[in-house]
């Protein structure tokens, strides 16, 4: 019995252990987040090797999505991107990316801006803000459903919650694919 | 050793009265709202101390009173009995009676704070994580001004506030003008302040809105109305866009260059941002941060290079600046009077 009482004492006291926030990034560690290395074509690439020794923060780490989410609407993404649907810019929700689905391409995209359109925000945002904006987005698009989730909308949903995978369910639809060009990676 | 002990006891009670006054004490009341807050404040505190003291007494005294020895528990002494009874219920009329007044005085505390005259000062206050932006709306658009962190009133008049939470719920406390009002995203709540006497009042926020709710302060400063007068006039000015200082010019052009005004604004500069508060003035308040460093330069080049060490979790991020940069960065906003 005693045993018992320990153990629900020791599994309840587990669950105080909460999400680390890192309010505070290092500049040199901010520095080194900045190195990212494209392939030639800007599409796809490795994301610097602290990245991976920060256990890839903006794409698991709740606070890092939710501050991602913040910047979507400071920075005005909502005026071509839509609440995710597309627009003027394209759709995340749709699963289709046009540089492909890895956080590293939408960093350098949301950094240096694409053809079409797509403004650069290197001047506007630090690299630590681009990358939380960038793993935000990758959530709104991902395949897997992720256990992290940024914080809730206020006004209504329009969408499936960020961190639920829509765009596997928009992929599992039907014959019809849901983009007009959706066909091999580019 | 005694007369020690005895002049420490005796300066608790002055240290406690000296709590009284202060720049933010619902205690301090100097507006018309505060003023009749206080005296219901005062009314409910007096009444239920009396109450309290007179049952202390009562307690005490059946504590402390010899009783009888009573040799038949069950036999009822009837006199005895009507006369507790009497007690008893003359206890329950009186808490009716003084409950029901303390209804009564509430009511008319409430209906006479929440006159809103349509008076032609308007103020706008957005609550932020975790700052205020305050935007001066005038009869005529084109006068109007936004600033952040910092309100100025004229004196004698009574101001609306328009209230509105920007992101999460806020509330809205000047305890010496007035009483608390939410700041509900989605919903506009109206205040109306007045401050009799010139005066810096601060105020803070009065629901947790998050990590950095502690430093969510801000200022009001009642002026004579040709001070407040002077003060609006000197606030809707842009700021200048020329200068003989060389490190103020480096500071301008570096604030444009890096992300410093993809936040924020400087009213005649290319700085747009609405994000962050509104630096068209940022050096003539009297804080930085809502409250949390009064300005300076050295406070600002402090806050710009390491903003999540003074004030851990706030939305500012560290913008990497050479030592130089920083220097003119801090130079230029330190400027902007």
């Amino acid at each position: 019995m005693r045993i018992v009482v320990s153990l629900v004492c020791i599994v309840t006291l587990c669950g105080c252990q909460r999400e680390e926030r890192q309010l505070r990034l290092d500049p040199p560690t901010a520095a080194a987040l900045d190195g990212i290395a494209l392939m030639p074509n800007k599409i796809g690439g490795a994301p610097p090797q602290i990245y991976f020794a920060l256990d890839r923060p903006y794409e698991t780490n709740a606070y890092n999505l939710s501050q991602g989410k913040r910047l979507y609407t400071w920075f005005g993404c909502k005026g071509c991107h839509g609440d995710g649907q597309g627009g003027i810019g394209p759709s995340f929700l749709d699963g289709w990316w046009y540089y492909g689905p890895e956080t590293v391409s939408i960093f350098a995209s949301i950094r240096d801006g694409r053809p079409h359109g797509m403004p650069a925000f290197r001047d506007k945002m630090t690299s630590e803000q681009i990358w939380q904006l960038a793993g935000y987005v990758q959530t709104i698009g991902a395949y897997s459903a992720k256990t992290a989730a940024p914080s809730r909308n206020d006004d209504k949903q329009t969408r499936p919650a960020e961190n639920r995978a829509p765009a596997a369910i928009l992929f599992n639809e039907g014959p019809t694919p849901v983009h007009p060009d959706q066909g091999p990676q580019p | 050793m005694t007369r020690r002990i005895r002049t420490a006891l005796s300066s608790v009670p002055l240290l406690l009265l000296g709590g009284c006054s202060n720049w933010q004490s619902a205690l301090d009341a100097r507006g018309a709202s505060a003023i009749s807050l206080k005296h219901l404040i005062v009314l409910i505190v007096a009444v239920c101390s009396v109450i309290w003291a007179l049952v202390m007494i009562a307690m005490i005294h059946a504590l402390w009173r010899r009783r009888e020895a009573w040799r038949a528990p069950l036999d009822l002494r009837a006199p005895r009995e009507r006369r507790i009874g009497w007690i008893v219920s003359i206890c329950v009329g009186l808490t009716a009676v003084i409950i029901a007044g303390f209804t009564v005085a509430s009511f008319f505390t409430t209906r006479n704070i929440s006159v809103a005259g349509q008076d032609d000062l308007t103020i706008r206050i957005g609550g932020l994580q975790w700052w205020w932006s305050v935007e001066y709306l005038g009869p005529d658009p084109a006068r109007g001004f936004v600033s952040a962190n910092e309100i100025h009133i004229p004196t004698g008049r009574n101001v609306r506030l328009l209230l509105q939470g920007d992101d999460v719920i806020h509330s809205f406390w000047v305890p010496s003008l007035a009483g608390k009002q939410d700041l509900i995203p989605g919903r506009i709540n109206e205040i109306t302040i007045r401050a009799d006497r010139p005066g810096t009042y601060r105020g803070q926020c009065a629901e947790f809105c998050g990590l950095q709710h502690a430093h969510m302060g801000f200022l009001v400063t009642a002026d004579t109305p040709e001070e407040f007068a002077k003060w609006a006039e000197a606030q809707r000015a842009t700021a200048a866009s020329t200068t003989d200082d060389e490190e103020i010019a480096a500071g301008r052009d570096t604030f444009m260059r890096k992300p410093c005004a993809g936040c924020h604004s400087i009213r005649g500069t290319q700085a747009t941002g609405t994000s962050g508060p509104d630096l068209t003035h940022v050096g003539s308040r009297a804080f930085i941060a809502a409250g949390l460093l009064p300005t300076s330069r050295g406070a600002l080049a402090a806050w710009i290079s390491d903003p999540q060490t003074l004030k851990p979790g706030n939305n500012m991020p560290l913008v990497p600046l050479s030592p130089d940069e920083l220097r003119a960065v801090s130079a230029y906003l330190a400027s902007l009077k």
